[in-house]
């Protein structure tokens, strides 16, 4: 099993507490930042090329600055760790095993962007999680690394712990606000960006838990050796959870540039008994189905873009010989028709009207214009929804479409006709 | 704001504004996008996603009602691609909305229903949906038939940002979502005011006035009953929209004639109504202000209005003045002193009103309101309704013969006609206690200071060596702002007009489709005209109120107006 730990120590059985942490090196970031300029921060960030884990791949240092130079004052911090992408278990981990980590990525995103208040919004299903940041912030807070004046500096951040309730739309960042406020999870207009507006209304740096916590190695030895890993569009690392039908599941820290083949085949161990890999969805819910004969597209943005690939989270889920895609992607349907939040119509609508026409393929009363009709549905879907959640919720039908079609073709009652006579 | 910028615009290089959005565009270019969820008066929602456009070098596609135009950006609103999506998104709210056009209440001016016109969609290939859901009849004035709903939000959003009452929300998510009262309660379990601005706003037949045209018809058809009509001062300048007239159209003579068309025994006029209550009202004011009266007064016309101060601000009740509306002074005065004159017994008349109102239906069926020792209005009707009666009657308003009002509670001023109007009532208020008070004539009549849109106006005027500040709120949202102000002590008004629609009732919430801020403003002006055109412009001097004070009233506040003109309030407060 590969594993090298350039970021993150994915060693399950391990529970990194603060002594651990700050003998392997931690906290040693803060205080680098803390002697400096925030400046610094941002420039060392767009130097080593890293880019959101959440899904959108935003460049962090640049979301850093753009609230750093916001003119109103008052500025939140958000930790988005509504972690609720089918299949993804990264954010889970880094709360559970390396709270610390995180609270340290956490410390100096917020000192670069001069917030002094902010929020944890961890999604309702990670009680476990929930209580073991919340007791590391009483750690550090004890030892001086947290809360009012660090390391008995001016900067001073106060944390809360938010649980969200369930809604998988909240970890969209603006539904995550609205979710905040005490308002309905849904997802506002954008812009003005939370950059510019976020909380209440105030500049508000919202990022991933996976991002955050890139940042201390980041600092503490410099985007040149960051660089040295990795791509060059693409630096670091990924942290891929890594499920389905191979024989070893789990979380693992890839650096980017590994083809899916080596993923699956290398880290995972290919598929159980002998069988083949029919197909890997990547990135969730929301990703793209890839057939086996494109395995070979290298874990970076670049390429991946060049054949329709999202990363997003970094969820893999293997599908062997014995699946049927039209049953995985009938139950990603119905997963997005539960968690829309039914605000615009492209979304509300098309999910409804898709979902009734897998049914239809499902019992085999489907015809060719039903086809056509779900081409349309899921382009108006993915061209015209509100937010990402409706755009994406089209990923994984265009791509079954293009690379599946005799598996739609075979729900259709003409042509299984044709087959049987 | 005011630079100007270049984008191109199917190809075309224009300039535009900068700050605006591609619709408003694209609209002062000819060309008009659709839209469903977009309202002109209301904040961006950018929900319905009809008004789609394409910009060169995006990925997706965007809003237009939202996108703000950017320097060098290529807009395209007709490609294949753009049209597809459009007409697919109105193929999904239609295949979720009842195929009912032919027997909806909004048959003739659904917004849907153009949408799917202008688009030329011919086919629905989408599932349609089957549940039926209930409707809300619960309230006396609106049924809600959320059925119908498209999920716009235009309903909730004027409820919550500009009545600020906020009794409508979206609720559920997904398929599930619908708009109504907290936790599906019906619309009588909460403090709806009943001012039927979410009817104006919706564009469809999801939310609309309880149609009571049947029990007119079936008065007008009993040989029994003598039926009189009674019309609200801003009917004069509306109801010719029904009838495809621009805004702002003046038609009193041809709202006469429709009337008597349509077989009303005797067609009167609330402004006589209105009249009357300034005699009262105005001497309820001068009362107060020389017995040590709780001050400030609030004028109590507007039914929307009382339901809202009774459900949400009941402690200040005793500021309210106790004058009935001059719908309610109608009514009685119709049963008894009309009685009296015409030798008709009071059982056989039937009162009808035509009001640009949905809450006026709740004020005409309130228990008290029977003072005549009948229901003093039997049935209040919405301007819409009206124009839906002359329609069903085969009369063409534009080409009837123009008739007048009878006498004598046909008789009115120009003070009366501008009631419709927000600023109104104080205006003609002012122009009658300034004489009561100073003994003096009133040179200048017109109070400018309180006309227009704005939605609090302040006027101060010298009552015989006392300043007496005055003020006026349109919309409850500025009908909060001063309540509060009240309760802070901070306000030291002695006189407050407040109208519960925007625009007053010219912008009430019976009247017809497409109120927009811009045609309200278009009937106010009206209005103001015909108060101008009118030989007598104060209620004082409206020789058939002074006759009524001879023959019947005997004077104003005194017995008999206590006992049919005024009323009292009853404390409703909600949450």
């Amino acid at each position: 099993m590969k594993n090298s730990n350039w970021i993150f120590n994915t060693d399950f059985d391990e529970f990194i507490d603060l002594d651990s942490y700050v003998s392997r090196g931690g906290f040693s970031a803060l205080r680098k930042v803390m002697s400096q300029d925030s400046s610094f921060i941002v420039e060392e960030l767009n130097r080593a090329g890293l880019r959101g884990r959440g899904g959108a791949a935003f460049p962090t240092g640049i979301k850093i600055g753009m609230v750093a130079s916001a003119s109103e004052k008052e500025r939140f911090i958000i930790c988005n760790a509504d972690e609720g992408e089918p299949g993804t278990f990264k954010d889970r981990f880094i709360l559970t095993h390396l709270p610390f980590q995180l609270l340290e990525g956490i410390l100096i995103a917020a000192y670069a962007a001069g917030a002094e208040k902010g929020f944890i919004y961890v999604r309702h299903e990670y009680p476990e999680a929930q209580e073991k940041i919340k007791n590391a912030i009483t750690v550090a807070e004890k030892a001086g690394l947290f809360g009012k004046n660090i390391l008995g500096g001016e900067f001073s951040l106060h944390l809360e712990i938010f649980s969200g309730a369930g809604s998988y739309l909240c970890g969209e960042e603006t539904a995550l606000l609205s979710s905040l406020e005490g308002k309905k999870g849904r997802p506002r207009l954008k812009p003005p960006y939370p950059t510019e507006a976020g909380y209440l209304g105030k500049p508000t740096l919202i990022n991933n838990v996976e991002t955050l916590a890139n940042i201390p190695k980041i600092i503490e030895k410099g985007a040149e050796w960051y660089r040295s890993i990795g791509t060059e569009d693409s630096p670091g690392t990924k942290l891929i959870s890594l499920s389905g039908d191979v024989k070893r599941r789990g979380l693992y820290e890839v650096p980017y540039g590994t083809s899916f083949h080596d993923i699956v085949y290398e880290y995972g161990g290919g598929p159980k008994d002998g069988r083949k890999v029919k197909a890997v969805n990547i990135g969730g819910a929301s990703g793209v189905l890839v057939p086996s004969e494109m395995l070979d597209t290298l874990l970076e943005y670049r390429c991946c873009m060049e054949k329709e690939i999202t990363i997003g989270s970094g969820a893999l889920f293997v599908l062997d010989d014995t699946r049927d895609i039209l049953e995985n992607v009938r139950n990603r349907v119905r997963f997005f028709l539960h968690e829309s939040c039914g605000k615009c119509t492209p979304c509300r609508e098309g999910l409804r009207q898709v979902n009734i026409l897998l049914e239809k393929l499902n019992k085999r009363t489907a015809t060719e214009e039903d086809l056509d009709r779900l081409d349309r549905y899921t382009r108006v879907m993915q061209d015209a929804s509100f937010c990402g959640l409706g755009q994406a919720a089209g990923n994984s039908l265009k791509s079954s479409l293009k690379y599946y079609r005799d598996e739609y073709m075979n729900g259709c009652v003409r042509y299984a006709e044709e087959m049987s006579a | 704001m005011k630079e100007n910028i270049a984008i191109r615009l199917n190809g075309n290089h224009i300039t535009v504004p900068s700050g605006i959005t591609i619709m408003e565009a694209a609209k002062r270019n000819g060309i008009k996008l659709p839209s469903l969820c977009h309202h002109p008066d209301q904040r961006v929602k950018a929900n319905c996603r009809v008004c789609v456009v394409e910009i060169e070098g995006r990925k997706n596609l965007v809003p237009s009602c939202s996108t703000v135009v950017e320097e060098g950006m290529s807009i395209l609103t007709n490609t294949l691609r753009v049209r597809e999506t459009v007409k697919t998104i109105v193929e999904l709210i239609l295949a979720d909305h009842p195929q009912e056009c032919l027997t909806c209440i909004r048959n003739g001016n659904c917004e849907l229903r153009q949408l799917s016109d202008m688009l030329g969609l011919t086919v629905i290939q989408a599932e349609k949906k089957e549940k039926r859901l209930p409707l809300d009849l619960s309230s006396t004035a609106l049924v809600r038939d959320n059925n119908k709903c498209i999920k716009c939000g235009r309903c909730a959003e004027v409820c919550h940002h500009v009545q600020e009452v906020g009794i409508l929300y979206s609720h559920n998510r997904s398929t599930d979502i619908c708009v109504s009262p907290e936790y599906g309660k019906s619309l009588s379990e909460v403090g709806c005011v009943l001012c039927g601005q979410c009817v104006l706003s919706c564009p469809v037949g999801a939310i609309y006035e309880k149609d009571q045209t049947s029990e007119v018809w079936s008065a007008l058809d009993d040989k029994r009953k003598h039926v009189v009509v009674q019309t609200a001062p801003s009917i004069r300048v509306s109801i010719a929209e029904e009838f495809n007239s621009p805004p702002g159209e003046i038609s009193t003579g041809k709202l006469v004639g429709a009337l008597r068309a349509l077989g009303f025994d005797k067609v009167f006029d609330t402004d006589f109504t209105a009249d009357l209550t300034i005699i009262e009202e105005g001497h309820e004011l001068i009362h107060r202000l020389q017995n040590g009266g709780v001050l400030p007064m609030l004028t109590s016309c507007s039914p929307g209005w009382i339901n809202y101060i009774e459900q949400y601000y009941p402690e200040l009740l005793p500021h309210v003045s106790t004058c009935k509306s001059p719908q309610q002074m109608f009514g009685p005065l119709a049963k008894t002193y009309y009685s009296q004159l015409s030798g008709i017994p009071a059982e056989d008349i039937f009162v009808v009103s035509i009001m640009p109102c949905t809450a006026k239906k709740h004020e005409a069926q309130r228990p008290e309101m029977n003072d005549s020792g009948y229901r003093d209005v039997d049935v209040a009707l919405t301007t819409r309704e009206l124009g839906r009666m002359l329609r069903s009657a085969g009369i063409d308003f534009n080409t009837l013969l123009e008739s007048e009002y009878d006498d004598p509670l046909g008789i009115s001023t120009g003070a009366a006609a501008i009631f419709g109007a927000t600023g109104g009532v104080m205006e003609a208020a002012l122009r009658t206690v300034y004489e009561v008070v100073t003994g003096k004539e009133l040179e200048e009549v017109e109070f400018e200071d309180v006309r227009g849109m704005e939605g609090i106006k302040e006027a101060e005027v010298d009552l015989a060596g006392t300043p007496v500040k005055v003020a006026v709120a349109h919309g409850l949202a500025h009908a909060k702002q001063i309540m509060e102000s009240i309760k802070s002590g901070e306000n030291d008004y002695t006189f407050i007009e407040v109208m519960c629609c925007p625009g007053g009732c010219i912008g009430g919430g019976g009247q017809p489709y497409g109120s927009t801020n811009a045609q309200r403003q278009k009937r106010i002006d009206a209005l103001y005209r015909v108060d101008r055109n009118m030989e007598i412009r104060k209620s004082h001097e409206n020789p058939a109120i002074k006759k009524l004070y001879e023959e019947f009233l005997i004077e104003p506040l005194g017995e008999k107006s206590h006992h049919l003109l005024h009323t009292s309030y009853t404390n409703r407060r909600v949450g």
